[in-house]
């Protein structure tokens, strides 16, 4: 990238600076500590030259936004054209309750929803099963039937504004609700647009919200894709996460390794069922974590991006839509101390920051309050504004990818993408991503880095600011969210009476007929769909799937 | 020989964030206490059913979900019912400080949120032993 004389200038120049300006300064101020490292647990030098990022070739490797290998950006105007999607992850209790959080977010100036589901929803369970004893509405919002959602929704311009649904599992059956509402809307589905997590990869590698085994949950998830592509055009059929593995623990490294690793096994299960790779490429989208370590994010944003462009031409990607990642970014949860809950304010600006510098097409910012319960209305609303300043007051939007060209930041991207190839071939060592997992692979090197993490914490090495440093002893005094205690009763009524004021018959015909298709190898959403819009249950279309596929038991490591 | 502490490292409910309970289970065992995990997704009755067939002196439950108030409770009730009393039970999580008392009143002797050190866990373990 540089001229070979001026590289040897520069080795030179900073030889003689180690010897005659540092060396000498250091000895007689000593650095804090004796090495420094990143958040993966990388060694980061003192100071970046041209010299350590002298085998990159501008063109080649780096280039320019919105051209390959799209390092710099997807977009040639990036935030200059529009900013990202200010799009809040937000549900509990009711479907009620949540709709009017929605509202009030979007009459504050958020610009995408965003659905969190309680844990029996994420199981496929209807609010009354034995399971969801306890769970219900607790940590986001619960959705049993095609009723729940279209109150979810109610008055809320479902043509207009995009939905992301964190919903893995059972994600086929979630979409098919949200699908159905807008038809009964007389919203045709080809316009409708949003993201369905979709991602049981990582479920079995870190989040943990799994129903059937990996073999028929790919194809489920191969089945949306196709009926994605042919039906809801505008729909991003997946939502490929590294957050989840970087909440379970995972170094930066290993999140960007592992979820890229993740999207290149889907693609591979889609073009084995015999999909073209240019149809289905451009809706495949991604989500990634954003924590502490403002350049080791911002670098691995940028390596995602020249990975995933890289290895989707290598699969045969000739669409240059098709080699674009575009993602969502949540700042970290893990993150958040509940100590001085108040000051989760400022770790979550910084992390936010570090997402807009590394290009994210969407953002969550976390509340501060989120290490205590579910976030009360003013904690997400300053998290929300935390967004708007960032993108109305700062200026970083002005420029495209304004950190490309720091000597720093393309040595670390350039670092994590060998990193991350790296854990590639471990992975391929075991016999590729399935059997990794079947191995215990991930979660064992996930555990690892999250139980280092945490002993550097708690023999203070690692410093977090309330935590283990600067502490107070004082009440914390930010109000916390209360629910509604009515709303499970009122939920269970209501499917009680949809059981009974629906027609059974074509319920049953429904079901019946999706049992036959889920045992041959027939796509499974237009039976999906039928048995949704029939007002069958969440719990009963996923009862009916766990009966043919099997349920997943996960080897418990530790 | 003095008897290693045996502790039950418990998921109740369908909560899958097992971050923190994998690294209390670890913590627990570097700190020489013979730990079990139960892995996820575990009902009341599972619990109370494999500490007594482990033979525990301690049960560790985490949720993160927010359903601890029912999870947690069905626990301490079920091991009262098979005359567990003496069965120490800790808890962890995401727990709002004005549930913590309430748990405490229920029998859950220990409630450790986020930020905790994991040395206070075994300290209090050490402590609290009945068994």
């Amino acid at each position: 990238m540089f001229d070979k004389k001026e590289l040897e200038k520069i080795k030179h120049g900073r030889k003689d600076w180690e010897k005659n300006c540092y060396l000498p300064h250091k000895k007689r101020h000593p650095e804090r500590s004796k090495k420094f490292e990143n958040l993966s647990w990388n060694e980061i030098k003192n100071l970046y030259t041209p010299g350590d990022i002298a085998h990159l070739d501008y063109i080649k490797d780096i280039g320019f936004p919105g051209e390959y290998p799209y390092l710099r950006g997807i977009h040639p105007t990036k935030y200059r054209g529009r900013l990202w999607t200010f799009r809040q992850f937000s549900g509990f209790g009711s479907a009620e309750e949540t709709n009017r959080r929605y509202k009030y977010l979007l009459g504050h100036g958020e610009t995408g929803l965003s659905v969190a589901f309680d844990y029996p929803t994420l199981y496929g369970y209807d609010a009354d099963h034995p399971l969801a004893r306890g769970e219900f509405g607790k940590c986001g919002v619960a959705v049993s039937s095609l009723k729940d959602m279209e109150i979810l929704f109610s008055e809320i311009p479902i043509d207009k504004v995009t939905t992301s649904m964190t919903i893995n599992g059972p994600a086929a059956i979630v979409w098919a609700f949200y699908i159905a509402n807008a038809e009964n809307r007389k919203i045709d589905r080809r316009i409708i647009g949003g993201t369905i997590q979709n991602d049981i990869l990582k479920e079995y590698i870190a989040q943990k919200s799994f129903i059937f085994p990996p073999e028929p949950s790919m194809r489920l998830i191969v089945d949306t894709f196709e009926f994605g592509y042919k039906e809801v055009p505008r729909w991003n059929t997946i939502s490929i996460s590294g957050y989840h593995i970087r909440e379970a623990g995972s170094t930066a490294v290993q999140e960007l390794a592992f979820t890229v690793g993740d999207g290149v096994e889907y693609v591979k299960w889609a073009m084995k069922r015999g999909l073209n790779i240019d149809d289905f490429a451009s809706r495949l989208s991604f989500f990634f974590n954003a924590h502490n370590d403002f350049f080791e994010e911002i670098a691995k944003y940028r390596a995602a991006r020249r990975i995933w462009a890289k290895e989707l031409k290598k699969l045969g990607a000739k669409k240059p839509r098709s080699l674009l990642m575009r993602f969502h970014t949540q700042t970290a949860g893990c993150s958040l101390t509940a100590q001085q809950p108040e000051i989760n304010i400022t770790r979550v600006t910084l992390q936010a920051l570090a997402a807009v510098l590394g290009g994210t097409q969407s953002l969550h910012t976390n509340s501060m309050d989120e290490a205590l319960a579910l976030p009360s209305e003013k904690a997400v609303r300053i998290a929300l504004r935390t967004q708007q300043i960032i993108a109305e007051e700062s200026g970083v939007t002005g420029t495209v990818d304004p950190l490309g060209g720091s000597y720093y930041i393309e040595w670390l991207t350039d670092k994590m993408e060998e990193e991350t190839y790296q854990y590639w071939d471990r992975v391929e060592k075991l016999g590729g991503v399935l059997p990794a997992l079947e191995k215990g692979f991930y979660q064992r090197e996930i555990a690892e880095a999250a139980y280092r993490y945490q002993k550097e914490i708690d023999e203070n090495k690692r410093i977090i600011v309330g935590v283990n440093d600067y502490k107070m002893d004082e009440p914390i005094e930010i109000p916390i969210l209360k629910m509604d205690e009515k709303g499970e009763e009122r939920q269970i009524n209501r499917l009680k009476k949809l059981r009974k004021d629906r027609n059974n018959t074509k319920v049953e015909k429904n079901l019946n007929a999706l049992r036959k298709a889920a045992k041959s190898e027939a796509n499974l959403m237009p039976f999906i769909l039928d048995c949704v819009h029939s007002y069958a249950t969440l719990g009963e279309t996923c009862q009916v799937l766990r009966d043919v596929f099997g349920e997943y038991v996960e080897p418990a490591i530790y | 020989m003095e008897r290693r502490i045996r502790v039950l490292v418990a998921k109740p409910g369908l909560d899958g964030h097992d971050r923190g309970a994998k690294i209390v289970a670890r913590a627990l065992r570097d700190a020489g206490m013979e730990v079990i995990y139960t892995g996820l997704h575990q009902t009341a009755e599972m619990i109370v059913e494999t500490a007594i067939q482990e033979d525990v002196d301690v049960v560790g439950l985490s949720l993160l979900s927010g359903a601890h108030m029912t999870l947690f409770i069905d626990v301490t009730k079920l091991l009262k019912e098979k005359g567990m009393e003496d069965v120490l039970v800790v808890g962890g999580g995401i727990i709002p400080e004005e549930d913590a008392p309430k748990l405490k009143k229920a029998g859950v002797a220990g409630v450790f949120g986020p930020g905790t050190h994991c040395g206070d866990i075994v300290d209090f373990i050490k402590k609290n032993v009945k068994r």
